[in-house]
């Protein structure tokens, strides 16, 4: 059982500098990085507090801990993934009403500057 | 660039992606039949000549930027067309299936029954054009979801040759379903107990190019379509961001 938490103790670790180096160099914006740091730290808790960790497990009526610990983490993931969906989603919104106005302004700007361009010459 | 030329104004809308072999005839015959009325031809980042070929036949085009798919292009027509002051636009494809002919007739029932939506409908006059039999199940399947949902019979649910007022509009030009947005289009009038009648049109095989419905995506088009139904019927729009 050790050997799996410190592999999750590891992970925990691995994952937060991992967000930390992306925040660091632009690659992930800071409110979007909460969700990671959060996860992350609840892995990390939960897997060197062995009390508070059997405390869930009798909680969610699972004799072993680590498969507890598993599930939690399983959920955890789950719910940043939902979050991200809902941000993509909604991502997407915008992008279509703005590529829907774009081209609605360019058509408009092309008729403006064909009006005030000056006669063709010829 | 296209205005309104009268308090009671038509626009033609005319959604297109890679239409190159169609769209010069389709703008065209439409100009024909209606030569007063502006038509504006949306090009949905085709790779062809659509744009050109449109343009040439007389057409006003939007291009939007990157490809939305039909609902996203759409609605960038009725986005358009409600800013600038339009009370009607009928909807034909690029591809030639949607007879124009049939554009005064479903003028006059969008004018006269002062319903929000006029569909052109291909199984009200008996003479039903040759269609896939996977998309005649989605067709009838979807008709029985309908008849219990809107309490009323849609013969043609799957016909995008639809004509719409500027009340419908202006809900269209805040919200429009993206994808294979016809079926839910008529979920979202429901919600706002607007009305629609489907008047008989006969529609032609397609001028060129293939239908984006193949066998293999009618399964998935069923999915979606039914998914996005239920999902407009249990809509949340008290807090919708004006976008």
């Amino acid at each position: 059982m050790d050997r799996l938490l410190n592999i999750v103790a590891g992970m925990s670790i691995l994952l937060i500098g991992l967000v930390f180096f992306a925040i660091r160099r632009a690659h992930i914006r800071v409110e979007y990085s909460v969700s990671w740091l959060s996860a992350a730290l609840v892995m990390l808790i939960l897997s060197q507090w062995q009390w508070a960790l059997l405390q869930f497990a009798q909680f969610l009526g699972v004799n072993n801990a680590p498969f507890a610990l598993l599930l939690i983490i399983l959920s955890l993931f789950v719910i940043v993934f939902f979050r991200f969906s809902v941000i993509i989603s909604d991502l997407k919104d915008a992008n279509i009403a703005l590529t829907q106005k774009l081209a609605i302004i360019e058509y408009q700007l092309q008729h403006v500057q064909e009006k005030h361009s000056p006669p063709d010459p010829s | 660039m296209i205005k309104p030329n009268g308090p009671e104004a038509l626009m033609i809308l005319i959604p297109a992606y890679n239409e190159g072999g169609s769209i010069r005839r389709v703008v065209a015959e439409a100009r024909m039949i209606v030569p007063d009325v502006p038509i504006l031809v949306i090009d949905d980042c085709s790779t062809d000549d659509t744009r050109t070929e449109a343009i040439t036949a007389g057409a006003d085009v939007i291009s939007v930027p990157y490809h939305l798919g039909l609902g996203g292009c759409v609605q960038a027509g009725y986005r358009f067309a409600y800013d600038a002051g339009f009370h009607y636009v009928i909807r034909i494809d690029g591809d030639g299936q949607h007879d124009p002919r049939f554009i005064p007739l479903l003028f006059k029932r969008l004018r006269e029954s002062r319903v929000q939506m006029v569909i052109g409908s291909r199984y009200l006059n008996g003479k039903v054009a040759a269609t896939s039999f996977a998309r005649g199940i989605g067709i009838w399947f979807f008709r029985q979801v309908l008849r219990l949902i809107l309490d009323k019979e849609v013969h043609d649910p799957t016909s995008g040759f639809v004509g719409v007022s500027r009340q419908a509009l202006e809900v269209f030009a805040r919200s429009f379903p993206l994808e294979y947005p016809e079926i839910e289009a008529l979920v979202v009038l429901q919600r706002r107990q607007f009305q629609f009648v489907e008047v008989p049109v006969v529609m032609r095989a397609r001028m060129a190019g293939q239908s984006t419905i193949t066998a293999l995506r009618s399964f998935y088009y069923v999915l979606h379509v039914l998914l996005g139904v239920v999902v407009n019927i249990l809509k949340y729009e008290g807090k919708r961001r004006k976008v």
